[in-house]
């Protein structure tokens, strides 16, 4: 049991020591904060198209009946499932097409410190994409940002997600699916 | 604690993402962006690598030799990151090391065609330098490179540089 509890924490380290070595390399390459939270999120929306392949095949969640139970599933078994931890869903908007993620720690940014030149680098972006990128495949145009930061001196981290419209199914062409199981898989 | 699915998917998006960004600046790729690119997944390696290592020999005991060294790799280390033990070490006890996986986790994503063979190095120079960062943070510097004959195996070679 400690050995294997020794194994989930390596892996951990493995993917947060990858990411920030991923954010180090973006921000050589790009001058500016706001270029590297833009290849952040383009990034993470590529992970999170096919992410979403993988959690449906994991977890036995069917579909959803509505914004509310999304956020339940996102919180309760997605990240639970990748991150290992539970966010709390709070701040639903009145017309209930808005809510916040509040993480009391990010796993992604354990041991990091973001530098003084890099004030406004939104360091966890990629997770903006990959809900995002998710979130589309499953048929829903989401907005997702960060609301706060506990990089930028915040007490906690908060997910900001809102919904904007349902997508309209498109069966992609016979030959497209083909091409995109050949690059996958 | 992440999953290991994350960091496969986080790989192959930063493999995508060095290619292409080299070959937007570039128009086509050629050898030289090649290696431009593979240099900086081996050099993003390395500081993974060498984390690693500072996080896992906290509490490990020294080790007594190169090849004592060498096992840790092929077990715990591999066993850690790549989520099994090499399958193969060979050596030729004079500082050459050839560690073989036959299931190696960032490739069996891909597909196993021969088509995806003249790709596969792509997505080894991360791990490469996870290997080389890893060895450094133990006091041995080296030379790792990859090859693939047969998907999802390969054959990561390891030269120890003697100072």
């Amino acid at each position: 049991m400690l050995m294997f509890c020794c194994c989930l924490l390596q892996n951990s380290e493995l993917f947060t020591l990858t990411y920030g070595a991923l954010v180090t390399q973006l921000c050589k390459d790009y001058e500016n904060d706001e270029e590297v939270n833009k290849q952040l999120d383009k990034m993470g929306y590529n992970i999170g198209v096919r992410l979403i392949e993988d959690f449906l095949a994991r977890s036995s969640v069917g579909r959803c009946q509505d914004f509310r139970e999304t956020a339940d599933v996102i919180a309760k078994v997605a990240f639970k499932m990748y991150l290992g931890i539970t966010p709390s869903v709070t701040n639903w908007s009145p017309a209930g097409d808005e809510f916040s993620l509040i993480l009391e720690n990010n796993p992604l940014v354990d041991f990091v410190e973001l530098p003084d030149n890099h004030s406004t680098l939104i360091y966890s972006n990629l997770l903006c994409g990959v809900l995002r990128g998710a979130l589309e495949m499953v048929q829903m145009a989401v907005d997702v940002r960060f609301a706060q930061d506990t990089l930028r001196g915040d007490n906690v981290t908060e997910i900001r997600m809102k919904f904007i419209k349902r997508i309209e199914e498109n069966l992609p062409a016979g030959d497209d699916q083909e091409e995109r199981k050949m690059v996958f898989y | 604690m992440a999953d290991g699915v994350l960091f496969e998917f986080l790989h192959m998006e930063m493999v995508s993402h060095v290619f292409k960004d080299q070959q937007s600046t570039n128009g086509e790729m050629n050898n030289k962006d090649r290696a431009v690119c593979t240099s900086v997944l081996e050099g993003m390696g390395f500081r993974v690598g060498q984390g690693l290592i500072e996080r896992f020999t906290r509490d490990s005991p020294s080790f007594k030799d190169e090849l004592d060294i060498m096992k840790f790799i092929c077990k715990d280390f591999w066993t850690q990151v790549f989520r099994r033990q090499v399958d193969n070490l060979r050596t030729n006890h004079q500082g050459t090391y050839v560690l073989q996986d036959n299931k190696f986790v960032l490739l069996t994503q891909l597909s196993s065609g021969k088509q995806y063979l003249d790709d596969a190095p792509k997505y080894l120079a991360y791990s490469c330098g996870v290997i080389r960062g890893a060895l450094s943070s133990l006091g041995l510097d080296s030379v790792v490179t990859a090859e693939v004959s047969l998907m999802p195996s390969c054959k990561f070679q390891v030269v120890i540089q003697k100072l």
